[in-house]
């Protein structure tokens, strides 16, 4: 490890780009303020399902401010009434002929101030003849339903795909021999990511050039670029895509969304800069929400051990199929759902299906569906732990995968790289005190107190690709580092991935600091600016450490592998005679006869031996060899209310291996960040739909998000099991748990109600659903 | 489909306001209607107040009038006529970070940093308030301004640091 001047690996530094950000000083895309520029704002459907009989903008077009009126007719006569989505189907932009969702955009006012624009999306007359909705995937997959999408040329019904994994003879034959079937029902509910900041964009269109540069909120600015160039025919030298600060992203700044493209348009057509800024309920109604997924599951278990996995999913996936996930796995990585369960046979089946709801599904730090798979296992484990009568730690320790079979190929063909999944819940059991905390548990009991105790011990699997089985809309999941050594011995780092407040500008720093002796200050970090970065696939599915981190490293060596020619020619001795230490190479043996990382940098712009070309830069592409496998055991204590059904939250404990970390304060902030985004999702946050498909949750008033005060306290600890296959043994932690910490808050509070026989709740856990569970147990007060 | 008539621009009636905001007068003439928080970003440039949710629910948007946190997003420039703002560019007094700038960074109570403003001016009216609260003191007082980042736990270590800091001032 480098030392604390260096300040590579391991140290908890400040963060450089909280300068900024403690003084107001962000540029977020509200920030972006450009001469001339013009604003637009979005007119959404009032319906979930409706026919447009007209769109009339006189009204609107006349009134004062007003410079332009978009309707998807007038992007039609552009062929820009429809647009790709990330896993390959079409998206209106602006609908034509129906509307499909609640929220769906209809038409756009571009004008001198938002206010106005806002005052003339009112003076729009629209008349829509509304068509039943399907606000299920069961409704929608009925013989009889309506065809929501019936634009699509040869799409008969509602059904988006079929889509499995494993083997589903050696499952039914596991099943067939099993002393005991546990089965569970459960629905993982619509939720929003809801990062702070909404969507928006500036789009620059240069009337003379013909340059586009469009500054928008994006987790992954070149592959929108490149989507960009596809759906518009620009040429694609000729846009710039800038992700400026991100005000959280968690998965909703992946998409590509209708107000983007309009706002382009309508700066291509007026030659000004136009602003479009999402609002709340916009953001809400609209764009990438998480999960809605039915999930049925059964483990079959002989001799107290898991011998086979059986899972039928159906998913919701609103009116447009727009999630962005590797266009081989329809159903995301769901088939991680072994987890850390040495499970020989599995077998996995889903589908997707159409509804009249806002399209997305893979959002909020969920790893491409690998949060709801992770929900399913822990959550059977524990029902049948209750049910079998044995410990749910001592079942789930029976049942792990140990660490003398990794690497480990799952039952469905995932090859996991390394873990110690018991160490790590023995951790978080002795941390929490967990043979006390029963007996405390059964005392209360006798006095009549309800407490629980809830386990998780997840298994992710992050970090895509490889490019050859991962890819997004065609585009392989690798990603870049170009690393730029100046003469003085300052640098320059670009990248591909594009930071939401994950920490890059110093945790990346920290890793060329940690492998070439550059001093983590001394490296400016760059991201977000398709035009000076080289092209990446972004930030998402907790994949740039594992990938770009990986190109970081990479590129780190080779430019360390010139560095040393060039000290070789300086101290006059031969390249096998010298040693590399943190910052310097030395000959052997003789350390005073050294050249520094800075004294090399400058001679590889002054004194450099013959034939070596000049400078001391380099960009490394890396396409990881496998995925990375992050694990953990995360333990909740709650005690259950009798009288009201309200539970709370006493004692989170959180173990988590992500393998080797860079910095420890920022990855125990993303782990405390999802812990309390899983207790949101467990607890609270829920978006949901009346029988016409009207959104209940377009606000903050009705999608309930955690403060401060419900939010409890978290304890943490780690355990490190390096990656074997990453350049620095890291593994990416920014899901884990989000990921692994819903099933436990919700294993806890059945775990309260379950001697009296109550096996499942249902998120989010409201304090009604566990009233009524107490009354029908008879627990009630 | 609504059939409000709606004022051409000219005719539309404006307002003066006179503010002072980080210790600076301004004046300018309003549309009774503009929102303070939009007075602040684009009439004054101070783009450090963000705005979140449309809906008093976030808190993003906070700002101090008259010392007392206020979110901008739901007062109206005109109700801050003759009064005094302070926005998170007020807090930096010359090259000297104010306490709860440095504390929110030395404890990493920040991550995206969009609620960040908000968070610290809250956080700055609390310990006027009561310089030295508790965990559930600084829970509650926050309870207005949301994070998604960070799970508040090093915003409330955050807070106690700045609280000692002006603790250790206070004493010198």
């Amino acid at each position: 490890m480098a030392t604390t001047e260096v300040r590579g690996l391991g140290h908890s530094v400040k963060r450089k780009e909280d300068e900024r950000f403690i003084r107001g000083k962000g540029n977020y895309i509200d920030d972006v303020t450009l001469p001339g520029m013009l604003h637009l704002e979005l007119l959404r459907s009032p319906f979930a399902h409706a026919r447009i009989v007209s769109v009339d903008t006189s009204r609107a077009e006349a009134l004062p401010g007003v410079v332009a009126v978009v309707t998807g007719e007038l992007m039609a006569q552009h062929n820009l009434a429809w647009m790709p989505t990330l896993s390959g189907d079409t998206q209106a932009v602006l609908a034509t002929d129906k509307v499909r969702f609640q929220g769906q955009e209809v038409a756009a006012v571009v004008a001198e101030s938002a206010y106005v624009a806002k005052d003339a999306l009112e003076l729009i007359d629209v008349e829509y003849e509304p068509l039943p909705a399907l606000t299920t995937p069961q409704q929608a997959l009925e013989d009889d339903a309506p065809l929501i999408r019936d634009d699509k040329e040869g799409q008969a019904s509602n059904l988006i795909y079929d889509w499995e994994a494993g083997d589903k003879e050696a499952t039914d034959r596991a099943f067939a021999e099993a002393d005991q079937v546990v089965e569970l029902d459960t629905f993982y509910p619509r939720c929003h990511p809801s990062p702070l900041e909404c969507c928006g964009c500036v789009a620059d269109v240069n009337p003379a050039t013909g340059k586009a540069t469009i500054y928008m909120t994006s987790q992954a600015p070149h592959a929108i670029r490149t989507l960009f160039a596809l759906v518009a025919g620009l040429p694609e030298q000729n846009i710039r895509v800038i992700s400026p600060d991100i005000g959280g992203g968690f998965g909703n700044k992946v998409p590509i969304y209708p107000g983007y493209v309009v706002a382009t348009a309508a700066s291509l057509l007026l030659g000004k800069p136009v602003k479009w800024i999402e609002d709340r309920t916009g953001n809400l109604i609209s764009t990438g929400f998480a999960r809605d997924y039915h999930m049925h599951g059964e483990l079959a278990v002989k001799d107290g051990k898991i011998t086979g996995l059986r899972t039928s999913l159906v998913a919701d996936e609103g009116a447009f199929f727009a999630d962005a996930q590797p266009s081989k796995f329809k159903i995301g990585l769901f088939h991680i759902v072994t987890g850390s369960y040495d499970i020989p046979a599995a077998h996995v089946a889903g589908h997707g299906a159409y509804t009249n709801k806002a399209p997305g599904g893979v959002a909020y730090r969920c790893s491409f569906r690998v949060t709801e798979a992770s929900y399913l296992i822990e959550r059977l484990v524990d029902v049948a732990a209750h049910e079998l009568g044995v410990d749910p730690a001592e079942f789930r320790v029976q049942n792990f995968i140990k660490p003398d079979q990794f690497p480990y190929e799952s039952a469905t063909g995932f090859v996991y790289d390394s873990g110690d999944y018991e160490k790590a819940l023995r951790l978080a059991l002795e941390k929490l005190g967990y043979d006390e905390l029963r007996k405390e548990q059964a005392e209360a009991r006798e006095q009549g107190r309800l407490i629980g105790i809830g386990l998780a011990s997840f298994t992710e699997v992050v970090g895509a690709g490889h490019g050859k089985e991962y890819d997004i809309a065609g585009l392989r999941m690798f990603d870049s580092a170009e690393l730029r050594v100046h003469p003085t011995g300052k640098a320059i780092l670009k990248l591909g991935v594009k930071s939401q407040g994950q920490g890059h500008e110093t945790t990346f720093a920290q890793i060329v600091a940690e492998e070439l002796g550059i001093p983590y200050e001394d490296i400016e970090v760059q991201e977000g600016d398709t035009d000076n970065t080289p092209y990446g696939l972004g930030t998402y599915a907790s994949r740039s450490t594992p990938v770009a981190g990986a190109a970081t490293a990479v590129i780190s060596r080779k430019l360390r592998d010139k560095a040393r020619t060039i000290a070789a020619h300086l101290l006059e001795a031969s390249e096998d005679d010298l040693e590399w230490e943190q910052d310097r190479f030395s000959v052997k043996g003789a350390p005073d006869r050294a050249k520094t990382i800075q004294e090399i940098a400058f001679a590889a712009y002054t004194d450099l031996p013959d034939g070596v070309e000049a400078g001391l830069e380099g960009v490394h592409y890396y396409d990881p060899p496998n995925m990375t496998f992050p694990f953990g055991t995360y333990a909740v204590v709650v005690e259950v209310d009798r009288g009201t059904g309200a539970w709370k939250v006493q004692r989170v404990v959180a173990v988590d291996d992500c393998g080797v970390r860079i910095n420890p304060m920022i990855v125990e902030g993303q782990i405390m960040g999802g812990l309390t985004e899983g207790f949101a999702i467990a607890a609270m946050e829920l978006i949901t739909f009346d029988e016409d498909g009207n959104c209940i949750g377009s606000n903050f008033t009705d999608y309930l998000l955690p403060t401060s005060w419900e939010t409890p306290a978290f304890e943490l600890g780690e355990t490190v099991t390096p990656s074997p296959h990453h350049p620095i043994g890291a593994k990416g932690v920014g899901e884990s748990a989000t990921v692994g910490s819903p099933a436990a808050y919700v294993n806890a509070v059945v775990d309260a109600l379950a001697h009296a026989g109550v096996r499942n709740l249902e998120m989010p856990v409201t304090s009604a659903k566990v009233w009524e569970a107490l009354q029908e147990a008879g627990l009630a007060e | 489909m609504a059939d409000t008539a709606i004022e051409p621009m000219a005719a539309r009636t404006t307002r003066a306001v006179s503010v002072t905001v980080n210790g600076e007068a301004h004046a300018a003439e309003v549309e009774p209607r503009l929102l303070l928080v939009h007075f602040l970003r684009q009439t004054l440039g101070l783009t450090g107040t963000h705005s979140g949710c449309d809906t008093t629910h976030c808190g993003a948007c906070t700002v101090l009038l008259d010392g007392v946190p206020v979110k901008s997003c739901t007062v109206l420039a005109v109700q801050a006529d003759g009064r005094e703002i302070m926005t998170v560019e007020g807090l930096q007094q010359g090259a000297e970070l104010h306490p709860i700038q440095v504390a929110f960074r030395e404890e990493h109570g920040l991550q995206c940093g969009f609620c960040t403003p908000g968070m610290m001016l809250t956080s700055v009216a609390l310990l006027q308030e009561n310089p030295d609260p508790t965990d559930e003191e600084i829970r509650w007082a926050l309870s207005g301004n949301i994070c998604r980042c960070t799970g508040y736990q090093n915003i409330v270590k955050a807070v106690h640091h700045a609280a000692a800091a002006q603790a250790n001032e206070g004493g010198s």
